[in-house]
């Protein structure tokens, strides 16, 4: 790199011996615009980078040479709240970790507080569980679509997502009061059952959602800028996606196979009919093509746990762990004083710990618990998806355009309290 | 028990590398001594039959009895096999907190390791580059996740609030940018010093 | 018939009627054009920002309240919504957001979190973005409805139609941070973060 010397005249506070001002020749390197690199920050407060992340990009003109994203905008510690409250109390937290998929962040938690202490939910609050899950996965993987479409230029399929994000937000919200941070399970059951109107509701939804979901397909899949924008962008290979401990559609779109509901099975997830949906390339477009299809399959499920809905109790029969119901705590002293422990004191977990691994529409969500025999726990861990698949953006992005660190930041699909918790 | 655990016996067993094994609610764990952590972690995952290729998650755990020891949980999975392991490596909280680092095995491990870095303390003996992720880098209170951190840390809210307030937003510590020359000139001492010595980031190569 | 005369008491008014009255109008006119047309700076950090972009979505859709424009840049917005929880590490960021934007400028925090801290009474989390920026209107709510955030806009065209442009008063006066870098002075911070309601209980860990 050759640098060429400019002469410049320096004027510095002083006289000479003629009382004209001093003047100092300096010779300063004239800047070599062609062969310097950029350094560039986006964010943290930016519209495409979903959410408070900050990236610093080095340019060699349009082309990324290095990124490195900063993290921990939205850090608020969740874990360390976790080791001050009970478990049911820490339900409500787990809404706003990834506050685009509630439901299933709550069910996660409940799943691994029932595992350290041993609990088995009844049937109808095991299909209750699928069901909140697939919900949040159709609404999750929406926020992303409506997103990425925006990012690359397409506003339309944001508005029709939110639609249909609005239809599953009223089922939520007829549930469990709540839009978004729903806290639906507790620990050994659910924090309601569902009213009437929302089985007909949800059967409605799965009718219709499949026509929104081709209308996206229409215009999406075989358009020439979306393909030409995400085709061949962001390629990681199995190899690399497995090393850097992938999980979800991130993984799978690279081409291994792996998901948490048909290799290490909870909730029934063996009992239902669907596939996992595998991709090839490992690239921007097969990501889609994969979370696109994931919204068929959920609906499928969807379908499945509707007619298998079976009756019964949703909670268990154990007033130590689950609040008894309302009529009889308020009747009968027993049960009054089995609802007060509960409140007061927390329900007392054994010494151990357990950790449970749900598939999230982000990737595997894990909450790994260590109890001490105390009602709160010792070390409350979430496995947080959408951090261990960012770390991964630098690889996929050195070598691409700018414009293409945009697609591919979206197509990794994170929710910066995830990330940062 | 998974049979990984007795494999492990065969092969280190004698040394103080295998600790004790133990379930708990079906899950294995395997106290690992931490001289030997490195070796042990490539044996599962290159050795056929065992090939523990993805790495769960890797994070600490401080119990509230001081006596316990702190440990280190590296959470290991075979994803053809189907197969979990717990790795388990037990530090003095009082004194040294320093372990190996893994991402030599996992790249996945970078991020997870700074993370307990910065909320543990533990320094990771080979991380490449081994710095706060979730707190700010000049982050005065200490480790949050640490028993002796109070809930609401240790500063009062006014000066928590002016120390945020006088960071500056655009600081670059990395040593990747600051290889970048236009940030040199707002580094810290420390920094610049590392930087004289030759220290430098690394970019994200293939294996 | 009595017609009660509002009087405004405000400094810069005119004692002469005509005159006044003309300042009324323009009064008027001006605060319409801004109440009718903020553009919204969407600081939108965490879950309030999906409600948020659920209210500009087309169900609840706040164009229609004529912020059809979301500005991400602070140089053309007119009121910064911070939606969502604001971690210590973001606090320079948003301080930095407030002063790039030029007056009239408003600030309405949306939620708990932001208005507050909310659930999160720990090291990690500032206790109301009010310690850092002045803020016009509260939203409460984790999150708030869609409905909530609209009802706290029109709370805040409310507010914008009462201003005048012949305040002697400076409206809106430029709070720069005082010399322990601070907004407000380092007692009322402490005040106003203290605990309340149930985090004063939950401090135990075991």
């Amino acid at each position: 790199m050759s640098k060429r010397t400019v002469e410049l005249e320096l004027a510095t506070p002083g006289v000479d011996a003629s009382g004209q001002p001093l003047r100092v020749p300096l010779g300063v390197a004239e800047p070599d615009l062609a062969a310097e690199h950029m350094l560039i920050n986006i964010g943290p407060q930016h519209p495409a980078t979903h959410g408070v992340l900050r990236l610093v990009v080095e340019l060699d003109g349009e082309t990324v040479v290095r990124v490195i994203p900063h993290l921990g905008y939205l850090h608020s510690g969740f874990e360390k709240l976790g080791e001050y409250r009970h478990y049911n109390q820490i339900i409500p937290l787990t809404d706003r970790t990834d506050y685009l998929s509630p439901m299933a962040n709550n069910v996660g938690f409940a799943l691994a507080a029932e595992k350290l202490m041993g609990i088995a939910i009844t049937p109808r609050c095991t299909v209750l569980r699928v069901i909140a899950c697939e919900m949040s996965r159709i609404i999750s993987h929406m926020v992303w679509l409506g997103t990425t479409s925006i990012d690359l230029g397409a506003f339309t399929p944001f508005l029709w997502a939110f639609q249909e994000r609005e239809r599953i937000y009223n089922l939520q919200e007829m549930w469990t009061g709540a839009r978004l941070t729903t806290s639906v399970t507790r620990v050994g059951g659910m924090m309601a059952d569902v009213p009437d109107g929302f089985v007909e509701g949800l059967r409605h939804f799965t009718r219709t959602f499949p026509k929104t979901l081709s209308e996206i397909d229409r215009v999406l899949t075989r358009n020439a800028v979306w393909v030409g924008r995400t085709q061949g962008v962001g390629v990681l290979t199995a190899a690399e996606a497995t090393n850097h401990s992938l999980s979800g559609p991130m993984l799978r779109a690279s081409g291994v196979a792996y998901d948490v509901r048909k290799d290490k099975p909870y909730l029934d997830y063996e009992t239902y009919d669907f596939d996992v949906v595998v991709g090839e390339h490992g690239d921007v477009y097969d990501r889609y093509l994969v979370r696109l299809e994931e919204c068929s399959q959920s609906n499928r499920i969807l379908e499945q746990a509707i007619e298998r809905l079976p009756d019964g109790p949703v909670n268990i029969a154990d007033p130590r762990v689950i609040l008894p119901p309302k009529s009889r705590a308020m009747n009968d002293m027993e049960a009054m004083i089995y609802h007060f422990k509960q409140v007061m004191e927390g329900v007392k977990a054994p010494v151990g710990e357990a950790y449970v691994g749900i598939e999230n529409p982000k990737g595997e969500l894990g909450t790994y618990l260590v109890s001490d025999g105390t009602a709160k726990p010792v070390r409350w861990r979430i496995r947080p998806p959408s951090f261990i698949n960012l770390s991964a953006l630098p690889r996929m992005a050195a070598g691409h355009l700018l414009s293409d660190l945009i697609a591919i930041n979206a197509s990794v699909d994170i929710v910066m309290g995830e990330v940062d918790r | 028990m998974n049979p990984s655990v007795d494999a492990l016996r065969a092969t280190f067993g004698g040394s103080t590398a295998i600790g004790r094994a133990l379930e708990s609610c079906g899950d294995t764990i395997v106290y690992v001594g931490r001289e030997a952590l490195l070796d042990v972690m490539a044996w599962l995952r290159d050795t056929p039959g065992q090939t523990y290729d993805y790495l769960v998650d890797v994070t600490a755990v401080e119990y509230r009895d001081r006596e316990r020891p702190l440990e280190v949980m590296y959470g290991l999975r075979s994803l053809a096999r189907r197969a979990d392991l717990r790795v388990k490596v037990e530090l003095d909280p009082q004194g040294d907190l320093t372990v190996d680092s893994v991402v030599p095995l996992w790249r996945g491990a970078d991020w997870l390791e700074r993370e307990a870095f910065d909320m543990f303390g533990i320094t990771f003996r080979g991380h490449p580059d081994l710095r706060r992720i979730l707190m700010w880098e000049t982050y005065a209170e200490g480790y949050p996740l640490r028993k002796d951190f109070p809930l609401r840390g240790r500063f009062s809210r006014a000066e928590q609030v002016r120390q945020a307030l006088a960071a500056h937003p655009e600081a670059h510590y990395s040593l990747e940018e600051l290889s970048i020359a236009d940030a040199y000139a707002e580094l810290p001492g420390d920094m610049k010093e590392r930087l004289r010595r030759g220290e430098r980031g690394t970019l994200p190569d293939s294996e | 018939m009595k017609r009660v005369i509002e009087t405004k008491q405000v400094a810069g008014q005119s004692p002469n009627y005509l005159l006044a009255k003309f300042q009324d109008l323009i009064d008027w006119a001006v605060n319409s054009s801004r109440a009718n047309s903020l553009w919204p700076m969407p600081f939108g950090t965490a879950c309030c920002a999906i409600e948020f972009m659920a209210t500009a979505a087309s169900r609840y859709d706040f164009a229609r309240f004529g912020m059809e424009r979301q500005a991400f840049s602070p140089r053309q917005a007119d009121v910064l919504i911070c939606a969502g929880r604001l971690p210590f590490k973001l606090a320079p960021v948003i301080r930095r957001i407030y002063d790039q934007m030029p007056q009239p400028k408003w600030v309405i925090s949306m939620g708990a979190c932001a208005s507050t801290g909310g659930i999160f009474d720990n090291y990690a989390m500032v206790q109301g973005i009010d310690t850092i920026v002045p803020v016009d209107v509260y939203v409460p709510g984790c999150p708030p409805r869609p409905e909530g955030l609209l009802y706290g806009v029109l709370l805040l065209h409310k507010k914008i139609k009462g201003e005048s442009l012949f305040d002697r008063v400076p409206r809106r006066d430029e709070q720069p941070l005082d010399d322990h870098g601070l907004r407000l002075p380092p007692e009322q911070i402490d005040e106003i973060s203290e605990p309340f309601g149930n985090s004063v209980h939950q401090f135990r860990s075991a």
